[in-house]
């Protein structure tokens, strides 16, 4: 008997701690990271459907008998219903582009784009969470909850690089009408894929925000001589004789993709930040925390 | 060979590979560096850019040039640079080498040597005959210059050494110009002299004249005295253009008669003067064995003084008959003896108790007539252990009868009762005059003035041994002065009173003379010819050129008349001279090296005279600096090229920056640092082994293996079971850890600092042992006396406090403290070996089998026999070195191994064997 498929206790425990090794860094980054936005009120100062007390009102035809406050009822003549204020809840889709593009980093002293969005990406959902609102992975085909649970969860995940692709592709799940989205990457890939898959998104109503992190060599192409470029995992190569005659280009060529990017978010109600791994990362949390939060355009 | 300044080139027609640099330049610039590939995410934005510059991409200058400078060097190297050509004199003609070999060149004189050999070698490369002549030996024979083939004078002028004397030229200039046409090279020692410039002419008529010069500056010590209680000596120096600091250093015997430093004291040279006094400071007992004061440092005749009797300053304790009564000072029998002694003797005035207390060299005793039966014995004893009485007549020993009847001890002959009074007022007759002093008299050839003359003495009784006590008389014979000796001392009298009253001898000069012809005052001023004519002296001790006092050769005499004018020469070397005289108590001279009126002043030549240095090979070959310096820009390249190309981590850069800086640590820095607290809880936990760290490698490596062969054979063999051997190094290491030193003497030695003198001193004296090994079992000992390395190790004991040396007796313990030996061989077999010598009262005892020798260990054993190297094994245990032939070489290195058991064994157990002797009485007192 063959059991090729079988994994032993040992692998299983080898792969378990391969994923959970970079976990327990990203969640502490991402807590401190969200630690650094203090939470104000969330409610939307009006009666609805929530935790929080909101009023007492005289109950009217129509109240449901259960819905009265005998307590406060007792005190007076009439009836009165407890209303607590209502807090929507937000189910916002989250995706962190970890292909292997995003390994990148152009000095030692700064983090991969990665890692930055990883960060980000997580505490942006920490601070969701925190705020009672839904977060979930959009690899995850599973609704978003809410909960610490969900967060531990999401960070398991966001620990894992996906091998393979060298540029990633934010992949189509079904998102309620409503939802939020938040797309963390360089888009740097093929733009065709990247347009469609936004397109997508921008279809079923989602409201969100692009983010896209770059590397500041990728800003300013400080290369000079008789360079081969090749993408991270070697796929695509190209060749100059001399790096530093083509840095103009390569910069107008830049600017036409986050143009671009920009121009797509513009038309579809999205929002769009270039991020720069040099850049502290709280500048670009609260920029996300406004976008998501905020009310929907 | 064409030179640039100090840059010359051997193959110069390579230099014109340089021409070849620009192609290289424009070859190198054409071919760009391998494309860089680097990982970039965005990439894809570049796809599709098209490169608008087509030009090829450079290769950085600073490459281009690193490129261009290692083939440079590398082109450099092969046309064999050489830095300072050296001062050459090249030719064919006969070449004269003149050695002024004064006292002046031994300050430099092991680069006058080295220099010397450079130029014979050269002279043996150009195949030119030499002649090494010391101007200050003189010209000897018909053909004093001998020119030869330079191979003949390279073995011949090892032996050169420089003379304590300066050269005198007027012979010389006789012989050189008898011959025929040379060059010259003249090895001056700096010093301005006469007659110098007339040999320069007469050498410069005979061909080109070339001079060597010492750049150092020279120093000397002119005159010694005293002045106010302290031996004060003058500096002298050449140079004076800068401060300077200098050291001087007295010796003599200590009362064991070993040589030692008595006292050291710095001086300086102030700026711009040439001389400076130094003052030694030292009790009077300290001062009057100082024998000879020298520049510490400075190995010259000049730079040492010797002393002699002028120095010494003799305690004398005058005590006169009576009372001194105020204002009879002038009749006081003192006055004259005061006057004479004061400056040039410490003198002693208390009573006769406690006079004797000071222990005074000499004791005067004037007009004393009668002492008291304890007195005249306490002087008597202190007579017979070598005091010197010198007892003056007068009113107050004639009147007392003493020494009438019978011969007194204090006396030296008997007296007649009342004496006599000659050309008085109430007597006929003229005072009479001193009769010329007789051959064999102290006193001989002191001229006596015409005014001394005699009144009144003290008569002698005519006895059988008068004639031999007297040493001065009067014209009509009757005794004047006579002496006796009496047990190890010495009486003498005076039959005159010491004051005014019987003679007018104590107001002439005479009376002085005599006082220090008996010693007892010390010698006053400057050496007299007239004084000293007609005397004859012979040199007791002489100073070498190096200063340092050997026994006299056998020299003859030298005339008094000469030894004042102070002209020296091979038969009148500077030293110590003591007169040729009969009695014992003959005068010491000192003639040093430099005058007392002599002025260092430099040599002026000529304009134009060719200098050479005197620093030896200044040539230095840059070739291998060069290729070296190519192989390193190489080097270099390839990690620069790496770097331009992208494949050189930093890290690895780092690492291989760090193996570059830690490549060159000299390891004997390391082994320099004293000894970490591990070695020496290693040391004083077992037993160590250690020898000397000499600083030359090869040397302390075959110390090391000696002693790890000794420690296992003794591990093997023996109970004591030490660890491995260390070296020491005197100056750091502690020693007192160490049972036993081998201490390897060879000529190259490096001079431990009187420090580690000191600790190696308190070594010897806390009962270690230390084994010195020359090396070279006395093979090539010459008719100088030893062997080089035999003569550094005369310089070494010097410095240490080593006992009497015999070669080692039958009986000595060393034969029997493990095993029985009666030989001692290392590698050779021949030398004797020498340990403290057993005192002189050891002697056999009936039916014991040795002599009951000394307590202890012998502080050292001296020997040649290269022991070191019969022990010494190597890393794998086999021996190192072969010793002698076949089975009997085996069996000689047995002997030197149970040779070296035996020294382990008598180090740690002392005389044990010794005692062995009383095992038989021990038995039989058990058996009771």
């Amino acid at each position: 008997m063959t059991l090729p498929e079988q994994i032993t206790p040992e692998q299983l425990r080898h792969d378990a701690e391969e994923i959970a090794a970079g976990f327990p860094a990203l969640m502490a980054a991402a807590d401190q990271l969200a630690a650094t936005i203090s939470l104000g009120a969330h409610g939307r100062r009006r009666a609805g459907p929530g935790d929080e007390f909101w009023q007492y009102r005289p109950a009217g035809a129509g109240d449901p008998l259960r819905e009265i406050d005998w307590r406060r009822s007792a005190r007076a003549d009439t009836q009165f219903v407890r209303q607590m204020e209502w807090q929507n809840l937000q189910a916002v889709h989250l995706w962190v582009d970890r292909s292997a593009a995003m390994a990148y980093r152009g000095q030692d002293n700064l983090p991969q784009k990665g890692e930055r969005a990883r960060v980000l990406g997580l505490a942006a959902s920490i601070l969701l969470a925190k705020a009672g609102e839904s977060v979930g992975l959009m690899e995850d085909p599973q609704p978003p909850k809410h909960g610490r649970g969900q967060i531990t969860k999401m960070a398991m995940r966001l620990a894992t690089d996906s091998k393979g692709a060298d540029y990633g592709v934010p992949p189509s799940k079904e998102m309620g009408r409503g939802n939020r989205a938040l797309l963390i990457s360089d888009f740097l890939g093929d733009w065709e894929q990247v347009i469609a898959a936004l397109s997508r998104a921008a279809d079923q109503r989602v409201q969100g925000c692009l983010v896209q992190v770059l590397d500041p060599t990728e800003e300013s192409f400080p290369f000079d001589g008789r360079t081969i470029f090749q993408s991270m995992s070697g796929a695509i190569n190209f060749e100059t004789r001399r790096a530093k005659a083509l840095r103009d280009d390569y910069l107008a060529r830049l600017a036409e993709r986050k143009d671009k990017l920009d121009a797509l978010a513009r038309r579809t109600g999205w929002q769009y930040m270039c991020h720069h791994t040099d850049q502290p990362a709280q500048a670009a949390l609260m920029w996300i925390h406004n976008a998501i939060s905020g009310p929907a355009r | 060979m064409i030179a640039l300044g100090t840059l010359g080139f051997l193959a110069p027609w390579l230099l014109l590979g340089l021409l070849g640099l620009p192609i290289l330049w424009w070859l190198l610039r054409a071919v760009p560096p391998a494309p860089l590939k680097r990982r970039f995410p965005a990439v894809t934005l570049l796809l599709g850019l098209e490169d608008r510059e087509t030009t090829p991409d450079r290769t950085p200058w600073w490459l281009l040039l690193l490129r261009m400078a290692a083939i440079a060097a590398a082109i450099l190297a092969f046309a064999q640079p050489v830095l300072n050509p050296s001062d050459r004199i090249a030719g064919r003609a006969p070449l004269l080498i003149a050695l002024d070999g004064s006292w002046a060149s031994a300050q430099s004189w092991g680069a006058r040597q080295d220099k010397l050999d450079e130029i014979l070698q050269f002279a043996v490369q150009d195949g030119r005959p030499v002649a090494v002549v010391t101007l200050s030996d003189g010209p000897k024979g018909d053909k004093p210059f001998g020119f030869n083939s330079a191979d003949n004078w390279s073995a011949l002028v090892k032996g050169l050494q420089p003379n304590a004397w300066e050269p005198d030229y007027a012979p010389w200039i006789e012989a050189v110009t008898q011959e025929d046409a040379f060059e010259t090279i003249w090895m001056s020692d700096g010093l301005a002299r006469d007659g110098r410039a007339g040999l320069l002419a007469a050498l410069a008529e005979k061909g080109d004249v070339s001079v060597v010069e010492s750049g150092g500056n020279l120093l000397a010590l002119r005159g010694i005295g005293i002045e106010s209680g302290a031996l004060t000596t003058t500096a002298l120096r050449l140079d004076n253009t800068d401060a300077a600091a200098f050291s001087i250093k007295a010796e003599g015997p200590d009362p064991a008669g070993i040589t030692r430093s008595l006292a050291s004291v710095n001086g300086a040279f102030e700026q711009g003067l040439t001389e400076s006094v130094a003052s030694i400071e030292l009790p009077s007992e300290l001062r009057n064995r100082v024998r000879r004061v020298a520049l510490d440092g400075v190995r010259s005749a000049g730079a040492v003084v010797v002393t002699d009797d002028s120095i010494q300053r003799r305690k004398v304790a005058l005590i006169g008959g009576g009372s001194e009564q105020e204002g009879a000072v002038l009749v006081s029998p003192l006055h004259f003896l005061r006057k004479a002694l004061v400056p040039t003797a410490d003198v002693i005035e208390a009573d006769l108790a406690d006079s004797l207390q000071a222990t005074p060299d000499v004791l005067i005793l004037a007009d004393v007539g009668d002492l008291t039966a304890t007195e005249t014995q306490s002087i008597l004893d202190w007579v017979e252990k070598g005091g010197l009485l010198v007892r003056f007549a007068g009113p107050r020993m004639a009147s007392s009868g003493l020494g009438q009847t019978d011969e007194h001890p204090l006396l030296p002959v008997r007296l007649r009762a009342g004496g006599r009074t000659v050309g008085g007022a109430m007597s006929w007759g003229a005072p009479k005059a001193l009769e010329d002093f007789p051959e064999g008299s102290p006193f001989f050839g002191l001229e006596i003035p015409d005014d001394v003359s005699v009144e009144s003495q003290v008569m002698a009784q005519p006895d059988p041994n008068l004639a031999e006590r007297v040493l001065a008389s009067l014209q009509d014979g009757t005794p004047l002065v006579t002496a006796k000796d009496q047990g190890a001392g010495r009486v003498v009298l005076f039959h005159v009173t010491a004051n005014a009253e019987w003679s007018t001898l104590p107001l002439s000069g005479l009376f002085v003379q005599l006082l220090e012809r008996l010693a007892i005052s010390a010698r006053s001023g400057v050496l007299d010819s007239a004084d000293l004519a007609g005397t004859v002296w012979v040199p007791e001790q002489v100073l070498d050129g190096f200063g340092l006092l050997r026994d006299a050769p056998a020299l003859a005499g030298v005339d008094g008349a000469r030894l004042t004018a102070g002209v020296f020469s091979a038969e009148m070397p500077p030293g110590v001279y003591k007169s040729g005289d009969l009695q014992g108590d003959g005068r010491r001279v000192a003639l040093n090296a430099v005058a007392a009126d002599r002025q260092l002043v430099a040599e002026t030549w000529p304009l134009g005279t060719n200098f050479l240095t005197l620093t030896r090979s200044e040539e230095r070959p840059l070739q291998a600096l060069l290729l070296m310096a190519a192989l390193a820009f190489l080097c270099a390249d390839v990690l620069a090229t790496l770097w331009v190309g992208g494949r050189l981590w930093l890290r690895s850069g780092v690492a291989a920056g760090l193996v570059l800086l830690a490549w060159p640590i000299d390891p004997a820095q390391a082994q320099s640092q004293p000894q970490d607290d591990a070695a020496l809880i290693q040391a004083a936990n077992n037993t160590v082994l250690a020898y000397v760290d000499t600083g030359n490698a090869r040397l302390d490596d075959v110390s090391r293996a000696g002693l790890l062969g000794l420690s296992t054979e003794l591990f093997r063999r023996t109970s004591v079971e030490p660890v491995e051997p260390v070296g020491v190094n005197l100056e750091t290491d502690e020693l007192s850890l160490y049972p036993f030193l081998y201490w390897p003497v060879t000529d190259t030695l490096r001079m431990p600092s009187s420090a580690a003198f000191e600790k190696v001193n308190s070594f010897l004296r806390g009962g270690g042992l230390i084994l010195f090994d020359t090396k070279d079992s006395n093979i090539g000992r010459g008719l100088s006396g030893g062997t080089p390395n035999g003569k550094m190790l005369q310089q070494l004991a010097r410095n240490l406090d080593i006992p009497a040396l015999e070669p080692v007796p039958e009986d000595h313990v060393l034969t029997r403290a493990f095993y029985l030996l009666q030989d001692f061989p290392g590698r050779y077999a021949n030398a004797n070996v020498w340990v403290e010598a057993a005192p002189p009262d050891a002697e056999l005892v009936e039916g014991m089998p040795f002599r009951n020798l000394n307590d202890g260990v012998t502080p050292v054993v001296i020997g040649g026999n290269d022991w070191a190297s019969a022990w010494a094994i190597t890393e794998n245990g086999r021996f190192a070195y072969p010793v002698g032939r076949g089975v009997s070489g085996e069996r000689q290195r047995e002997i030197a191994i149970r040779f070296g058991v035996n020294l382990i064994m008598h180090v740690l157990t002392g005389n044990y064997k010794s005692d062995q002797v009383h095992v038989p009485a021990l038995l039989d007192r058990l058996g009771q």
